[in-house]
């Protein structure tokens, strides 16, 4: 995560659009849609993560809000696939 | 000689980044994990709702358009990557590189209106209200909210935008548009978990 860190703004942008793209891919494309829609919701995850620390510039000082934003994104990706895999 | 300077400059830049105040103030910080907590507990009546009735969330999704909600992906991102330019040309007090890239993110940022006004459209054309069924009544209020978060957004960038050209580039116009900016982010973090939800989660 440290490499990630020192991204500049306009290779995090590069990165989200490639994840976004990714994760296209693989619900249009992939036959096993269990697993590719696990992985949707996981990149989706680590969209977040990315925007909060490289848009949002929520940096590993600003320690208080950094918990509160992973711990919400763990949160939100964990009800999502909790119900999700219960169906 | 040549090492000196960049491992001089690399320290300094890292003890500037772990000595930055937080962006804005911590006023809009507050605000946004409010506004994203309350989003979290939406997130979870979705869920509830499609553990209560899977079959009935797959069939809707399937009326749900994913290329709108991938271009509004591509287009919210693309307009937050404009607002981390306009930002760091107003620290560096960039009167017009903040003007111009605060108009590339409102331009780019319409789109997203555009796009979402076609796909309300297309669904009332279709017969499709929030009346329809639990899955549409919570994917006109969330996106309907999300929407209007969107176009307070929009106005807080025209704000920006006009202040650019008049007011003085100081301190107190760094903290405003950084303060807009985060917000401007949650936004495109709200849609980033709001598109997989609705549009993408296929049952096995």
């Amino acid at each position: 995560m440290n490499g990630l860190l020192r991204f500049t703004p306009v290779r995090a942008w590069m990165v989200l659009v490639g994840l976004t793209l990714l994760s296209w891919a693989l619900t249009e494309r992939s036959g096993a849609a269990r697993l590719a829609t696990t992985a949707v919701v996981v990149i989706a995850a680590i969209k977040v993560r990315l925007v909060v620390a490289h848009f949002m510039e929520l940096d590993p000082g600003h320690l208080p809000w950094r918990r509160v934003f992973d711990a919400w994104v763990v949160a939100v990706a964990a009800i999502i696939l909790g119900g999700y895999w219960l169906t | 000689m040549v090492a000196t300077p960049i491992a001089v400059s690399g320290k300094s830049a890292a003890v500037q980044s772990s000595a930055r105040p937080i962006p804005g103030d911590a006023g809009v910080w507050v605000f946004i994990t409010a506004d994203i907590c309350a989003f979290a507990l939406f997130f979870l009546l979705f869920t509830i709702g499609r553990v209560q009735q899977p079959a009935l969330y797959d069939h809707s999704r399937q009326a749900l358009d994913p290329n709108l909600g991938l271009l509004n992906t591509l287009i919210l991102l693309t307009s937050s990557w404009f607002m981390v330019r306009a930002v760091q040309a107003a620290r560096e007090g960039d009167r017009r590189r903040i003007g111009l890239n605060l108009m590339l993110a409102m331009v780019v940022g319409a789109g997203f209106a555009v796009v979402k006004v076609f796909e309300y459209g297309e669904k009332f054309a279709a017969g499709i209200t929030m009346l329809t069924n639990e899955f549409f009544t919570y994917y006109f209020v969330f996106t309907g909210i999300h929407f209007l978060h969107f176009l307070i957004g929009m106005g807080a960038l025209a704000v920006c935008l006009a202040k650019s050209s008049k007011s003085e580039l100081d301190a107190r116009y760094v903290t405003w548009i950084e303060a807009t900016g985060t917000y401007w982010h949650m936004v495109d973090l709200l849609w980033i978990v709001l598109f997989p939800m609705l549009y993408l989660l296929r049952a096995a």
